[in-house]
């Protein structure tokens, strides 16, 4: 049964596929041949450098213990004239590969945690930038509170063809809410200051993607989830939806225009408001 | 229906006819062939849904006159229609994850497995057994009969979020193709719940004398940490599916808010759609470990056979099945990261995701440790045990990345999660499928499958696998988002237009699935004309390689083996044969101090 | 079980191109010739007209290039010169009975700069439509209706084509086509049981002909105003003006 030479050869065919693995990994992963889109918010920096610790350290791993078994397979391709080792146990060696994964993976968890407390578990600056972010079949659509900073009250047993995000009309507070139709305008908020957006959704189950923002959260009927992030760069990004919601789910694409609070202030004084579109 | 205990029961009822011998058999080893077999042929089915997902990717836009014949209404105008698209990933997936992994790994190897390697004459409850299997192959039916009702199967990806799965108006899988993915996981966790009452009463009441737990071979561990799993984790699945079915006939709304869809009002009151998410992935996630637990154990196993040499770490594999037996069933809330929910939920499920790396890193190191000093045989199955540790690595770092929730913000729901999902359970998982189904195969056949070609069979699967998922983390980097049908409507994704990387997958995965072709004919062809195989073709010490190949109804004979040591005195120095089978009483060996007797590894 | 699922499912089986009706009544043929009466006339507006919304595409660069990134009107309300209304569907409520052949020839629903034209338009039971994407973009077929169940079909590319036909007659009003993806787009359809039915265009004018002689209830659909109805008796081979006037 044990036919040394075909064993050699498998071994060493299955050593050299795994060395050219970890070359071709090593290569393309550390080379940043396809990378993370360019970084464009203030909390995606953190992001990035755990992303990047992480890679580091999984990527030494990887190296390790591929180039490792590489060599294993390699070395103790069998043969009739010898017999394996017999060990069982190695309790110092045991110890030491478990406590180290245990600080490893206890250091990722406490910087993991403490960034995801600043992202997600503290509020946002008070003075903030607002703004309401609606997904629905596939097409996202906006509303700014206005000059009293307030969204006014929404109900979708009110969702009609010129109502379509379900506004009271009757609240005071949303007499200057500012409204689109979905699919036909952009989204402009301020770059350099803090903005809050609170995610709707009408249907389905959406997701708010901007790649370059590091911004992902879910949009849920029924609920007003939230995300706040600072834009460090002027441009047009790209939003996309990154939760599965029906057959145009890849087609749901906005734009999210960065520019200077001023001129998303005189955008929005051009726009209607509630008590211009719906009487 | 009166129970016979397995003993009474080959006593009384030796099957006379091929339709109780084959078809409708209660015998374990039987069962667990036609799980195996179906479980490949449903695998076959998902593969091939696969290359047509594939083909849109890699030439988006490109007409395919000959696909609109096959299939007129998926692909009219010779182009993919979107909504079909994600009924493949739907179908995809969820037959991959149940219908060939979990079914080859838990209903195949369980039964063929199990009862052999303790010694049993059979299962516990070889009537429930045999239900078990034909209530599966009932799911299988259901679920691929939902590619032919109004509407096409379900589009919900396998996760099967509501609203878009609760509300019909919302998608056209989400009719009468939804109701049958339902009925169909419904009959599925049926038969598993069946399953794993049968392997747990077995391997705890059924040991035969001597086989204590601490003598099991790893493999019946695995499976029956994995049958504990499962029992505890798929009714719950199974709740959430009856609140949906009752979402979507009977207008409840236990997951499905006051919605409007194409400005139709869908009248409900009080939905929580994390509610789903919180119920299917509390399944979800011991899923995969119910899937990776067996090919765990089929690994070690393979491993220490093949390197003849004791699996290093016995006690600590053990215990590491049990923890991450354990831990799978608190970290659910990694898929959940930014779905909406508590972010402090958040912080406790990263902690637990994080913790599960341990164990896993323990059984890592436990196979090197044991191909260290080994005197490897590089049998086929060795081939994909091997194979299993490499892509098992390469699969479980990635998780690192995802179970941290600042970086999985910018992962989730991209190409990063399909990699490291594909990795664990599309290339390690199946290797396990692949080692086990080489290993056992002269048990279960009395022959050995052709080396040859199992041998060709591995190196193109290793690595076309490779290439196939390690670019998606690249596309992962990137940002692209995943279940997206095409890339160009963004500038953000043009890289995965229809660009390099896709159409190099693609052509790699359609080669990758026909070299599968080779397993099949290898399989196939040795069954009937492969050489024949004696019982222990293999020189391996477990209870099964003591019977025949294949064994006789009631496996033994008339005496139950009697076990005195564990599975893995292999290579014990001074010993003549470099294995000693668990059945041996005594060896004498040659050490330097004279004499002694060899047990369960200790020279004593 | 499994048997008697499969047996259902295949009964149910995925044909969507719905078969024409039959059935045992011979069929009526239009009234041609001297025989057949006509119906024409105008629908006239009076009062204050409807602000249509501009439509700005800006989230589909394919749509805004096609507009060349100017906004449109939406066409929900469209006064024409003559102070006509266009996109009137004017029909037969009641009178007409019997069985009319069912058209072969289909009803073209086409997608152009990212807007459906006809905007309303009007088709037999059992006729084909026929839904076409010219635009070099994805658009959704998303069908809603009350008698007519719905359907929802994703077109990716300029040129594709889908067949579909109605199975129920359904007034206008409660049967529209939308896209998802280009929200702003609507057609309206009305479903009949006989061939009586014309819409509106740039005159604001419309012609029914071929009617057998008979009293007739005239109704005028528009998508915002609503309907408008009339009383006519047509003798054998009689032309005769009705008028509607909306108001507002």
């Amino acid at each position: 049964m044990m036919n040394s030479k075909m064993g050699r050869i498998d071994a060493a065919f299955l050593a050299f596929l795994t060395v050219a693995l970890v070359v071709a990994a090593v290569v393309t992963v550390g080379g940043k041949f396809w990378w993370l889109p360019p970084l464009a918010s203030e909390h995606g920096k953190a992001i990035d450098t755990l992303f990047i610790v992480t890679l580091a350290i999984t990527g030494l791993v990887f190296v390790l213990v591929q180039l490792f078994l590489a060599l294993v397979i390699f070395k103790f391709a069998g043969s009739e004239k010898r017999r394996a080792a017999h060990f069982t146990d190695n309790k110092a060696l045991e110890l030491i590969w478990t406590i180290v994964p245990a600080v490893i993976l206890t250091a990722l968890i406490v910087s993991g945690g403490r960034l995801w407390s600043r992202i997600q578990i503290a509020e946002p600056p008070e003075d903030a930038f607002k703004v309401e972010v609606w997904g629905e079949q596939f097409r996202w659509t906006f509303r700014y509170p206005g000059k009293d900073g307030q969204f006014g009250r929404t109900d979708p047993k009110l969702i009609s063809v010129e109502n379509p995000l379900g506004i009271d009309k009757n609240d005071p507070a949303a007499k200057d809410d500012i409204f689109f139709f979905a699919g036909e305008e952009n989204l402009h908020i301020p770059v350099n200051k803090p903005v809050v957006v609170y995610l709707r959704s009408k249907d389905v189950l959406h997701s708010f993607y901007v790649p370059q923002l590091r911004v992902k959260q879910d949009a849920v009927p029924g609920m007003v989830t939230r995300t706040w992030f600072v834009v460090t760069k002027k441009g047009e990004y790209e939003i996309a939806c990154a939760e599965l919601c029906g057959l145009g789910h890849y087609m749901m694409r906005g734009v999210m225009v960065a520019e200077d609070e001023k001129d998303v202030e005189n955008w929005l004084k051009d726009q209607l408001t509630v008590a211009d579109v719906l009487p | 229906m009166e129970q016979k205990t397995a003993h009474e029961h080959e006593i009384a009822h030796k099957p006379e006819s091929f339709w109780t011998k084959y078809i409708f058999s209660q015998d374990a080893k039987i069962i667990g062939i036609q799980y195996l077999i179906t479980a490949f042929l449903m695998g076959f089915f998902a593969m091939v849904l696969s290359w047509l997902m594939r083909i849109q990717l890699g030439w988006p836009g490109k007409q395919f006159p000959w696909l609109e014949r096959l299939m007129p209404n998926a692909m009219e105008g010779g182009v993919m229609k979107p909504e079909f698209y994600i009924a493949l990933v739907t179908i995809h997936g969820t037959v991959m994850v149940f219908f060939f992994i979990t079914a080859a790994l838990v209903g195949g190897f369980s039964n063929i497995l199990i009862p052999l390697q303790i010694g049993a004459r059979d299962m516990a409850f070889p009537f429930v057994n045999m239900l078990s299997y034909w209530v599966f192959l009932a799911s299988c039916i259901v679920l691929i009969s939902s590619f032919f009702v109004p509407g096409g199967p379900a589009g919900g990806g396998w996760t099967m979020y509501p609203p878009l799965s609760s509300v019909k108006e919302a998608l056209p899988g989400s009719g009468w193709g939804t109701t049958l993915w339902l009925l169909s996981m419904a009959l599925f966790i049926v038969s598993t719940t069946m399953g794993s009452l049968n392997y747990i009463t077995t391997v705890l009441n059924l040991r035969t004398k001597g086989m204590t737990m601490g003598r099991l071979p790893l493999t019946v561990w695995a499976l029956f940490v994995a049958a504990i799993i499962g029992l505890l984790s798929f009714p719950v699945l199974f709740a959430g599916a009856v609140m949906l079915l009752l979402d979507r006939h009977l207008g409840t709304s236990f997951f499905t808010p006051y919605i409007v869809v194409a400005e139709q009002h869908i009248p409900r009151e009080g939905g929580f759609p994390l509610l789903w998410q919180h119920l299917f992935w509390f399944l979800g996630h011991p899923e995969v470990y119910i899937a990776i637990l067996p090919a765990m154990g089929i690994t070690s196993e393979v491993i220490s056979t093949n390197a003849r040499k004791p699996i290093f770490g016995y006690k600590t594999m053990v215990a590491s099945i049990c923890a991450i037996g354990f831990l799978s069933f608190i970290v659910w809330g990694h898929h959940m990261f930014v779905s909406g929910m508590n972010p402090w939920l958040g912080t406790a499920f990263m902690t637990t995701t994080l913790v599960i790396a341990v164990p896993s890193a323990i059984k890592t190191f436990n196979w090197l440790a044991t191909l260290w000093g080994a005197n490897i045989r590089f049998t086929t199955a060795m081939l994909f045990a091997i194979g299993f540790v490499s892509t098992f690595v390469t699969g479980g770092l990635t998780g690192l990345f995802l179970g941290n929730p600042p970086i999985d913000i910018q992962l989730h729901d991209t190409y990063f999660v399909v990699a490291h999902f594909h990795m664990v359970m599309g290339t390690a998982a199946a290797f396990g499928i692949f080692a086990g189904t080489y290993h056992w195969f002269p048990k279960m056949f009395g022959r050995m499958m052709n080396e040859k070609l199992g041998k060709l069979h591995f190196f193109l699967t290793f690595i076309g696998v490779y290439l196939v998922f390690f670019p998606m983390h690249f596309l992962g980097f990137m940002g692209i988002p995943r279940r997206y049908y095409a890339f160009d409507q963004f500038q953000s994704f043009a890289a995965a237009a229809g660009g390099s990387i896709n159409l190099l997958i693609s052509v790699v995965a359609i080669a990758v699935g026909l070299a599968q072709l080779i397993f099949v004919f290898n399989f196939v062809w040795s069954a009937f004309k492969g050489q024949k195989a004696d019982s222990n073709p293999w020189k391996a010490n477990t209870l099964e390689w003591q019977a025949p190949s294949p064994p006789p109804h009631g496996n033994w004979g008339d005496e139950l083996p009697v076990v005195y040591r564990w599975p893995y005195d292999y290579s014990v120095p001074g010993a003549t044969e470099d294995f000693i089978p668990q059945t041996v009483p005594t060896v004498t060996v040659q050490t330097e101090k004279d004499g002694g007797e060899v047990k369960d590894g200790k020279v004593s | 079980m499994t048997a008697v699922l499969c047996a259902l499912m295949l009964s149910l089986s995925a044909d969507e191109k719905r078969l024409t009706p039959k059935s045992d009544s011979p069929r009526l043929r239009r009234v041609s010739g001297s025989g057949g009466g006509t119906i024409k006339g105008v629908v006239k507006f009076e009062g204050q007209p409807l602000k249509p919304r501009l439509i700005r595409m800006k989230q589909d660069k394919n749509c805004e290039a096609i507009h060349k990134g100017k906004p449109i009107a939406s066409e929900e309300f469209v006064l024409n010169r003559n102070g006509t209304l266009k996109w009137v569907l004017v029909y037969v409520k009641s009178g007409a009975s019997g069985n009319f052949e069912t058209p072969k020839e289909a009803v073209v629903l086409d997608q152009q700069g990212c807007v459906y034209r006809p905007r309303v338009f009007g088709i037999m039971v059992g006729q084909p439509l026929e839904i076409r994407n010219s635009d070099p973009t994805f658009h959704n077929v998303h069908f809603v209706s009350r008698n007519n169940g719905g359907f929802n079909i994703g077109q990716p590319r300029k040129g594709l084509k889908t067949v579909r036909t109605f199975s129920k007659p359904e007034l206008p009003g409660t049967a529209f086509f939308k896209c998802d993806v280009h929200p702003w787009m609507r057609a309206w359809v009305g479903i009949f049981d006989h061939p009586f039915f014309d819409v509106t265009g740039d005159e604001g004018s419309f012609v029914i002909s071929g009617l057998p002689p008979g009293t007739y209830e005239l109704e005028a659909w528009h998508e915002k105003l609503g309907t408008r109805t009339a009383k006519v008796t047509l003798k054998a081979g009689e032309t005769v003006t009705v008028n509607f006037t909306f108001k507002r």
